[in-house]
């Protein structure tokens, strides 16, 4: 097994004329836990969005576990894999968004278990247990048979999350799992994304919530430009920032 | 004008009717069975981006809308013998109601298809879903229920459109009552317990897909 679970190198991404990700390099470890900031604009949410094919991107590669994400050579052309292959490297990550996206015709114990039965190929008794256990672990064991749009925010975002981590993936992706939510469902969501990293999760997390960013990380990408600035531990980032840009960022951000 | 109602001799033949009735209703049900399949095909080729799945479909249903539904089922059930495609009255009426339908409802689904929003089909996606189980099991169920209320009136349109088979002679409830009229010379009495079998049936239908709306529903 490679030392990295998530190597990016290079990475370009252009929408057209405009390039958004002008080489990207980052890499991450098992159990990592690592939050990625910066203006909007700057690339964040388009970077993790590589990471699971929702984006195509023109070069560099990524790889989770040593294996190549999306693209492959083929007789000196870089191709785009098989879709079928994408689909299952897709769940080697999981992917909560701003908009929760929950499927709005499913309870939130079916929502967790369409992946499980679906892609995991799990009997329903099974996908079901497991459902359970982790609307459980997201506080909402109670809430199991209620529709999206008979719960708040907050518990959308915690089923969303519980239907993202009970695929079982190697690396979580949060983008900007908070911003859509009212400042008081924020912490509920907050605190669940803690305990999964106290758990050992490894995740990636795209997010506006500076405090957060520092609490739960064990390091801190900054992105200015489509490009990293600054990258370090927390209390370095936020305490001692090297680039202007990072504490022009901070400050207008109202980190203090 | 000295015209009395007089409804007996339609009574006597009222079986007929109702057996022209389910013919009518047969013919529908038949028609916008095949026409739904038709127009959800249809309606992913509209929203693609490939232009050899996108012209195809635009061209089937702008061809068929601006046809004369009349016209159609003239031609499938004339002409086409003549290419060699000789079908039974019946199936060659559905077929070219199937058709007619068929572009409808792929408007009808096109448009259902657009309100869903793109972050599901991202959703499914990012827990390994592939785009054909994303049909399956996100955007179909969720297109159909946005769709109901044009479905349902597609739906009655389409019964009501079964009456063009009396151009060719299929013994649905418009010809059976042409039948009884000519038979009985009850003109009045006729066209008036046809035009309330009509409104009796398509009401019904009504009601039969408020309520399955309403089931489907999604709880909130």
């Amino acid at each position: 097994m490679p030392d990295n679970l998530l190597e990016i190198r290079n990475l370009h991404k252009s929408y057209g004329e405009v390039e958004v990700l002008k080489g990207v390099d980052c890499s991450m470890k098992q159990g990592d836990v690592v939050s990625i900031i910066g203006s909007s604009g700057s690339g964040k949410t388009t970077m993790l969005r590589c990471i699971n094919m929702l984006e195509e991107f023109q070069g560099g590669s990524i790889s989770i576990d040593g294996q190549e994400i999306g693209y492959e050579m083929a007789g000196g052309q870089r191709r785009r894999k098989k879709e079928k292959e994408i689909a299952r490297q897709r769940a080697l990550t999981g992917m909560a968004f701003q908009q929760f996206n929950l499927f709005p015709h499913m309870s939130a114990v079916h929502n967790v278990m369409l992946g499980l039965v679906k892609v995991k190929k799990l009997d329903r008794d099974e996908a079901r247990t497991i459902a359970l256990k982790w609307l459980d672990r997201v506080g909402l064991l109670a809430r199991a048979d209620h529709f999206p749009g008979q719960l708040s925010g907050g518990q959308q975002q915690r089923v969303a999350i519980a239907r993202a981590i009970a695929m079982n993936p190697r690396l979580m992706l949060f983008d900007e799992v908070t911003s859509a939510l009212d400042p008081e469902l924020v912490n509920e969501v907050l605190q669940v994304i803690k305990t999964l990293a106290q758990d050992g999760m490894s995740m990636l997390l795209v997010t506006h919530e500076m405090r957060f960013a520092y609490e739960v990380s064990n390091r801190v990408i900054f992105m200015n430009q489509g490009l990293i600035g600054e990258e370090g531990n927390p209390r370095d980032m936020f305490h001692k920032p090297q680039s202007e840009r990072l504490a022009e960022f901070l400050k207008t951000s109202g980190f203090s | 004008m000295g015209y009395t109602l007089n409804f007996a001799a339609v009574w006597r033949s009222f079986d007929d009717l109702l057996l022209g009735l389910a013919l009518s209703l047969a013919l529908a049900f038949g028609a916008i069975l095949i026409g739904a399949v038709i127009g959800l095909c249809t309606a992913f080729g509209l929203i693609s981006r490939n232009g050899l799945i996108k012209r195809p479909a635009g061209a089937y249903v702008s061809i068929i809308r601006n046809t004369p539904i009349l016209v159609l089922v003239l031609f499938t059930y004339f002409a086409l013998p003549q290419w060699g495609l000789r079908l039974g009255k019946i199936e060659s009426f559905v077929f070219t109601l199937a058709l007619y339908s068929g572009a409808y409802l792929a408007e009808v689904f096109r448009a259902g298809l657009l309100s869903i929003p793109a972050g599901l089909r991202e959703a499914g996606l990012a827990i390994g879903l592939t785009e054909m189980q994303i049909r399956t099991s996100i955007i179909a169920p969720l297109m159909f229920r946005n769709i109901l209320p044009s479905l349902s009136s597609t739906i009655i349109s389409l019964l009501k459109d079964t009456s063009l088979a009396a151009a060719i002679a299929v013994p649905e409830l418009t010809f059976e009552t042409r039948k009884i009229n000519v038979e009985t010379f009850r003109v009045i009495e006729t066209w008036m317990v046809a035009s309330c079998l009509y409104v009796f049936t398509c009401s019904i239908l009504a009601a039969l897909m408020r309520i399955v709306e309403r089931r489907l529903a999604l709880p909130r």
